[in-house]
């Protein structure tokens, strides 16, 4: 049953972007054959895949361990803008001396850098009992304001016609390439390696018992002395150096330079495939893959067919909403009442 | 012409339900008068929760035939039951605890008047009968006690004509389960039905018309309970003898393991008990037995020795020598405490964990844990061991906390608590809702640990079993605790007025803490 909403959600939405095609006057079976069949036709449209699944399925496992504490971390978004901005700044400033720690200086920069900024939200959380839903979400904008500005200001390319844009990344701050001749860089292997240490740490580690009895039952965690502010501090860091990760791999292994939009919304699309793989690592490994074919196959539509890029943003929507829909409906049955206060009420 | 006698209210013949591997009802055929408090007996895992939600329309027999006043019906939901006219009260609540009573009975209701109307409604029938129902409160600072006196009113508004009672007086003083008897029988005489579902054999003598015994998922008895002794009811219940709680020949004087000096905590919620200068000693291998009913601190005072709530002096509170007032519960569990707490599922348990990693949830201390990973296998040789030696009817340590019955999830609990051999046990009315074979056996694991030389804290408002196995017994009422007596040298009566004298209304917050001050 639980596996049943989000392939109902997944159907639901097909159907929903096919009406969506015919009433935009588009063959709905090219449409959809662009949106879903040509990307996984090539080798590289499927390095490509790979590529876009990488920073989904880092932030989506953070997302995913913290909701399970109750503990909902909604700017991934911003910790991936910080992760890539604190991760460049050790290679820019460290990089071309052929040393062979740069890169892994990058990488853990990166790291700290998502954990820096999601250590305000649970501090926040912590002392204040501000929630975090609202103070990640806020951050990330806050990010992409810092982002903005350095690479506006004091961060920007001397010799870059004044483009927005930082200087490149010597190549000992590169990313090694998995595939010569694609796009796929080894940050693909620590997406893959985040699978199986999620569900370990989920599943077989004390604190991920924690974790999950937080989540599932607080009087029963407070019981049995599992800290909840703890609990807070190990999810925000978790999730926010995970999406820190994926943001410095995004750079180090792609452009190899900082620009003002680094991302196209993975850090919240994240969020979608946390509970469409159903805040489990190997389901949100089958999730981001779908997530990834939807940008690959919406980029696309926008070629190809010369369909808005907002095609993507809209499918993601639908499918959001129906599996929160399908999954309320599973679990609940809707009654209406007749008087004249009615409403909805459920029965368990 | 005679008029013919009227059709029972309720019949069900040859009824069979089975779940995949278990019969939980074999060929039950049962009738209910109009007007008859039917007692329904039986120890947990006899199968009298799943004879009551299939009555109730909850689930669906396999087989058999059920007749609603000579009609034949067939009881498709909690919905189609009360159209009937069958109302019940369930022993695990279901309310939701961020609403208010009012809006709480509202959603049973399904809501067709204002909450004003509504709350004018619930006044007069909680008047009528009785019961102490304040509208306006919160959910969630209620007792367990005054949240059934909310069940109760919602069945009662509906004006059933069944109405079925699922062990209905375990929280109530006996005064209230007096009132209670005084409304059933009311009822009774209006022409209501009762099933009344109990394991307090001396209630269902004085209240009760007929018996039908089950066990086994079988109708193995039916009986006039007022003329049946409890012996004869207990024994076809067991199906044998009834074993006798055991209690060990007393130790000479233990160290002490535990003492509470002059604690006063300010209650930290609106209509939450402070606690007001509380001192007490236990020995190791004694029961100190806490009487009272709740709502009278007991809440508060369990927190506080627990560390869910802080003391405000660490020396207030010592733990085997050690100042522990201000250490949070992993540190009190170091110190060799164990907690039996009040709510099973959703505190003591986790609902959708299963059985080994509910055995995990407290006993992560005692070498269940290596390197921060879990060793599954010792989580499940304890789980089983918990499972064998108290006999929990379970599918096995995978089966998930809420599919255990609450004697069995009870019996869970207890066996994890004692199972770490804590030094200072703290236990909270540990035989609340179980079956007469669950109480002994837990009743029995508690005079077990005493006589192995630990400390046992006992909060029970069951009388009986306070004075059936404590050393000694104290007293709570708005939020003062009387000084212990030896269990040998009081009697139920002196207790009682105990009890009653100061428990009267609460005593107002303000009031108390002007006692104290004035102290």
């Amino acid at each position: 049953m639980v596996w049943l909403s989000p392939v109902l959600a997944a159907l639901l939405s097909v159907i929903g972007v096919t009406l969506l095609f015919a009433a935009l006057g588009r063959d709905p079976v090219e449409a959809l054959a662009t949106l879903f069949v040509t990307p996984l036709a090539s080798i590289d449209g499927l390095t490509e895949l790979g590529l876009k699944a990488t920073p989904l399925l880092l932030c989506a496992i953070g997302i995913a361990i913290g909701v399970r504490a109750d503990v909902w971390n909604i700017g991934a978004e911003g910790q991936f803008t910080l992760g890539a901005i604190v991760g460049s700044a050790v290679a820019l400033g460290w990089g071309g001396g052929g040393h062979w720690w740069v890169i892994l200086a990058t990488l853990f920069a990166g790291i700290a850098g998502g954990m820096a900024w999601a250590a305000v939200p649970a501090l926040l959380r912590t002392r204040f009992n501000a929630h975090e839903i609202l103070t990640t979400l806020m951050l990330s904008y806050v990010a992409i304001q810092l982002l903005g500005y350095l690479v506006h200001g004091p961060w920007k390319d001397p010799e870059g016609y004044s483009f927005p844009q930082t200087r490149q990344f010597a190549p000992d701050a590169m990313l090694p390439l998995l595939l010569e001749g694609t796009r796929l860089h080894i940050g693909a292997l620590f997406a893959l390696a985040a699978v199986p240490l999620g569900s370990v740490l989920l599943g077989r580690t004390l604190v991920g018992f924690r974790i999950r009895t937080v989540g599932a039952a607080p009087a029963a965690a407070r019981y049995a002395g599992f800290s909840r502010n703890a609990t807070v501090w190990v999810c925000l860091l978790l999730s926010g150096g995970l999406a820190g990760l994926a943001g410095i791999c995004e750079i180090a292994g792609g452009n190899g330079q900082l620009t003002p939009l680094i991302s196209p919304g993975y850090g919240f699309a994240a969020i979608i495939v946390a509970f469409l793989g159903r805040l489990n690592p190997v389901g949100i490994l089958f999730a981001s893959l779908l997530m990834a074919l939807l940008y690959l196959g919406g980029e696309g539509l926008q070629v190809s067919m010369q369909m808005p890029i907002a095609v993507t943003g809209t499918v993601q929507g639908m499918l959001l909403f129906f599996l929160l829909a399908a999954d309320v409906l599973i679990n609940y049955r809707v009654r209406l009442l007749p008087a004249r206060r009615a409403g909805v009420v459920t029965d368990g | 012409m005679d008029a013919p006698a009227p059709p029972p209210r309720l019949a069900l013949a040859g009824i069979t339900k089975s779940y995949a591997a278990v019969v939980a009802n074999r060929d039950v055929s049962l009738a209910i008068g109009p007007g008859e408090i039917h007692a329904l007996l039986g120890e947990n895992g006899a199968g009298k929760s799943t004879l009551v939600k299939i009555i109730y329309g909850v689930v669906q027999p396999d087989t058999g035939a059920i007749a609603w006043e000579g009609k034949s019906v067939a009881i498709s939901g909690p919905n189609a039951a009360r159209a009937l006219g069958i109302g019940m009260v369930f022993q695990h609540f279901s309310l939701f605890e961020s609403l208010t009573v009012a809006e709480n009975i509202a959603l049973g209701l399904g809501a067709r008047e204002s909450i004003g109307e509504l709350t004018a409604r619930i006044e007069e029938v909680a008047r009528r009968y009785g019961l102490a129902v304040t509208p306006s409160r919160h959910v969630h600072h209620l007792s367990v006690g005054e949240r059934q006196r909310v069940e109760i009113v919602r069945c009662l508004l509906q004006s059933p004509r069944l109405l079925i009672m699922d062990e209905p007086t375990s929280v109530l003083t006996p005064q209230e389960a007096a009132g209670l008897f005084d409304v059933l029988r009311k009822l009774a005489r209006e022409g209501c039905s009762i099933l009344y579902i109990s394991h307090k054999l001396e209630e269902i003598r004085a209240l009760c018309e007929r018996a039908t015994v089950l066990r086994g998922g079988r109708v193995v008895g039916e009986c006039d309970p007022r003329r049946a002794s409890e012996q004869e009811m207990a024994e076809m219940m067991i199906g044998g003898a009834l074993p006798v709680a055991h209690r060990p020949a007393p130790l000479h004087e233990g160290r002490i393991c535990l003492i509470v000096d002059r604690l006063s905590l300010p209650a930290d919620e609106p209509f939450g008990t402070s606690l007001a200068e509380i001192s007490l000693t236990l020995r190791d291998g004694e029961i100190l037995g806490i009487a009272g009913v709740a709502g009278n601190g007991q809440k508060e005072l369990l927190a506080v020795l627990a560390g869910e709530r802080l003391a405000p002096d660490a020396a207030s509170v010592r733990v085997a020598d050690v100042p522990a007032g201000r250490l949070g519960p992993a540190a009190r569990r170091r110190l060799g405490l164990a907690f039996i707490p009040e709510e099973r599922l959703g505190r003591g348990a986790v609902a959708e964990f299963p059985l080994s990693e509910n055995a995990l949830l407290t006993a992560y201390q005692h070498g269940l844990v290596r390197a921060g990973m879990i060793r599954f296998a010792a989580v499940e040789a304890y789980a089983r061991d918990i499972i064998a030696r108290f006999r929990v009817v379970a599918a096995g340590t995978g089966a998930s906390g809420s599919s255990l019955s609450g004697g069995n999830m009870q019996k869970f609990i207890v066996g994890r608590e004692v199972g770490t051999k804590p030094r200072v046990l703290l236990a909270a009315h540990p035989t609340w809702g179980v079956d007469i074979g669950a109480a002994l056996a837990i009743r029995q694991a508690l005079m077990d640990l005493a006589a192995s030389g630990s400390g046992v804290l006992l909060v029970s408002e069951d009388l009986a079993e306070i004075f059936e196995i404590a050393d000694y017994i104290a007293v709570l009422s708005g939020g003062r605790l009387s000084p212990p007596r030896r269990t040998g040298e009081t009697t139920v009566e002196e207790v009682g007025l105990l009890m009653g004298g100061r428990m009267a209304p609460a005593v107002p917050v303000a009031a108390l803490h002007g006692a104290v001050d004035a102290a």
